[in-house]
């Protein structure tokens, strides 16, 4: 579904990602695993076409998305939960699912992926009309989640969704994940610090450092390797 | 207490056309984070696109208020047009520059639109007199209080703008688009919204309430030149300031507040002070509250 080739990413004069290579196939959960600063942001931003790659490819169901910008890379079917979650904070939660639904027209449609989003959040179903600023981390992670959905993405990209959330609810989240890739068969593109959650739901994984992808594999092989224990797993 | 009343009404009618100027810095702040100074210039071009258009539209229109309000429309359109034309050419290529160089680059739009239109053949150097719109007639008077016809008529169009603007911004589609971008510019492009499309439509509408601020500017006070605009359109920043730059009730509510302090202090102090108790409110508000009274400090959660 997603092949990434080669792709070299600068910030000004510094070099981001250095030639990483991935794929991720249809209905696949691909994560990718790294410290912080490793590149793994700038890597969705790059797909998602907010910062512009240097050199290299990015090929989404065998098209050249590497130029296009943000607006259309979401009508081609890819959407993303960002970092930090970037919740409106002064919208409800009603109008910021509505703008995840923005490039869309089928009314219909956007109210049963909505009444999906509550079957899998129901929390968000109860905020409906508070404003985004005034939900916790968890319920705001959640609602980044849903309102990604609400494009009705065929490739969801996921930045760090356990990010300063109470580990309960990280869990939660990540339950959430695999059933939303079970119900809908999202594709998902996971991007974590906290490499055991990601490697316990991905199918494949890929180690991310400073730019450079270093390790590959099957995410429970990779779960057993001894360098990413002793780096990521804390083992 | 007539004289107080008198006051108020004329601070409350010269703040409502404030009011129309300052929606348009205080929402392309929003998006864009920096003041267009070149927006008190589009509010003069609009004063002079209704000075064309009157003698053309008078022509082909019967009653006087049906000329008004097409006047009203073409210099809406045309200074909405305006509006999106100098986003498009001398903004949109900085939009990954320094935000100093965007405000330079209004300062020298601003310019531009004045000396532009001080040449002969374009609008020319002199005052004109605005046609006459609507004829002055008293709709209240006696008692020592008057309300004139081009009062009542400002209150009404402003007003009624002023709703009309908030169902765009809090009911449609676009509008709950343009809150979304002043939030959090690169979420939005996540959604999926042409944030370039966004900005036009921003400078698009408030540009054209500029457009139906000068009409209704130039109705009260009909002498117009090519700098005009320098004096309201610097006013009507103040009252953005003073009301929260980039809060679209924070600016209604400053416009009417330095309105009736100008109006004020011209009438129960002098008349040469009417201009140094706006800046004086600017100084002010930039010591003691510089986000505004209905402003956010400047502290986002992340």
């Amino acid at each position: 579904m997603l092949q990434v080739e080669h792709l070299h990413v600068n910030y000004g004069a510094i070099s981001a990602i250095k030639g990483i290579s991935f794929t991720v196939p249809e209905r696949s959960i691909v994560t990718l695993i790294g410290a912080n600063g490793a590149g793994k942001t700038t890597t969705l931003r790059t797909i998602s076409g907010l910062v512009k790659a240097e050199s290299g490819k990015i090929l989404f169901k065998g098209k050249d998305i590497t130029s296009t910008p943000p607006h259309q890379i979401v009508s081609l079917g890819i959407s993303q939960s960002p970092e930090g979650r970037m919740i409106f904070p002064e919208l409800t939660v009603l109008e910021n699912l509505k703008m995840g639904a923005y490039r869309r027209k089928d009314t219909k449609g956007i109210q049963e992926d909505m009444e999906y989003c509550f079957t899998v959040f129901p929390r968000l179903k109860e905020r409906i009309k508070q404003a985004g600023g005034t939900l916790s981390g968890g319920e705001q992670q959640m609602l980044a989640i849903a309102r990604a959905l609400m494009s009705k993405p065929s490739l969801l990209l996921l930045d760090e969704p356990s990010l300063g959330i109470a580990p309960l609810l990280v869990k939660l989240i990540f339950e959430k994940i695999v059933e939303i890739n079970r119900d809908l068969g999202t594709t998902m593109l996971l991007v974590e610090q906290n490499a055991a959650m990601a490697l316990n739901i991905a199918h494949h994984a890929y180690v991310l450092e400073t730019g450079e992808i270093t390790l590959e594999g099957n995410a429970r092989d990779l779960a057993q390797n001894e360098e990413v224990q002793k780096a990521y797993l804390g083992m | 207490m007539e004289e107080f009343l008198q006051q108020v009404i004329n601070g409350l009618s010269l703040g409502a056309i404030y009011a129309l100027i300052a929606l348009g810095y205080t929402m392309i702040y929003g998006v864009l984070r920096f003041i267009n100074f070149a927006h008190g210039d589009v509010f003069m071009v609009g004063a002079y696109i209704g000075f064309f258009i009157y003698p053309l539209l008078s022509e082909s229109l019967e009653t006087g208020y049906l000329t008004a309000f097409a006047v009203l429309l073409a210099a809406m359109l045309g200074c909405g047009l305006l509006g999106v034309t100098i986003e498009f050419l001398a903004y949109r290529p900085l939009r990954n520059r320094p935000k100093l160089t965007v405000l330079i680059t209004a300062i020298g739009v601003s310019l531009f639109l004045e000396y532009t239109g001080q040449i002969d053949f374009v609008f020319g150097a002199d005052y004109k007199t605005y046609p006459t719109l609507v004829e002055r007639s008293a709709v209240l008077s006696g008692s020592g209080l008057s309300l004139g016809s081009d009062q009542v008529i400002v209150f009404v169009v402003a007003i009624g703008l002023m709703l009309l603007l908030r169902v765009i911004v809090m009911k449609t589609k676009i509008g709950i688009a343009m809150r979304a971008l002043s939030m959090n510019l690169s979420a939005a492009s996540l959604m999926g919204i042409n944030t370039n499309r966004v900005i036009s439509f921003t400078f698009f509408i408030g540009s054209a309430l500029a457009g139906a601020g000068a009409t209704l500017y130039a109705i009260s006070y009909p002498k117009i030149n090519p700098l005009m605009g320098v004096l309201p359109g610097l006013k009507a920043f103040v009252a953005a300031v003073l009301g929260g730059i980039g809060n679209i009730p924070g600016a209604v509510f400053g416009s009417f507040f330095i309105g009736t302090a100008e109006t004020m202090t011209a009438g129960y102090i002098s008349p040469t002070f009417r201009d140094a108790i706006v800046f004086g409110i600017l100084i002010l508000i930039l010591i003691f509250k510089p986000s505004g009274l209905l402003g956010k400090g400047g502290v986002e959660k992340v």
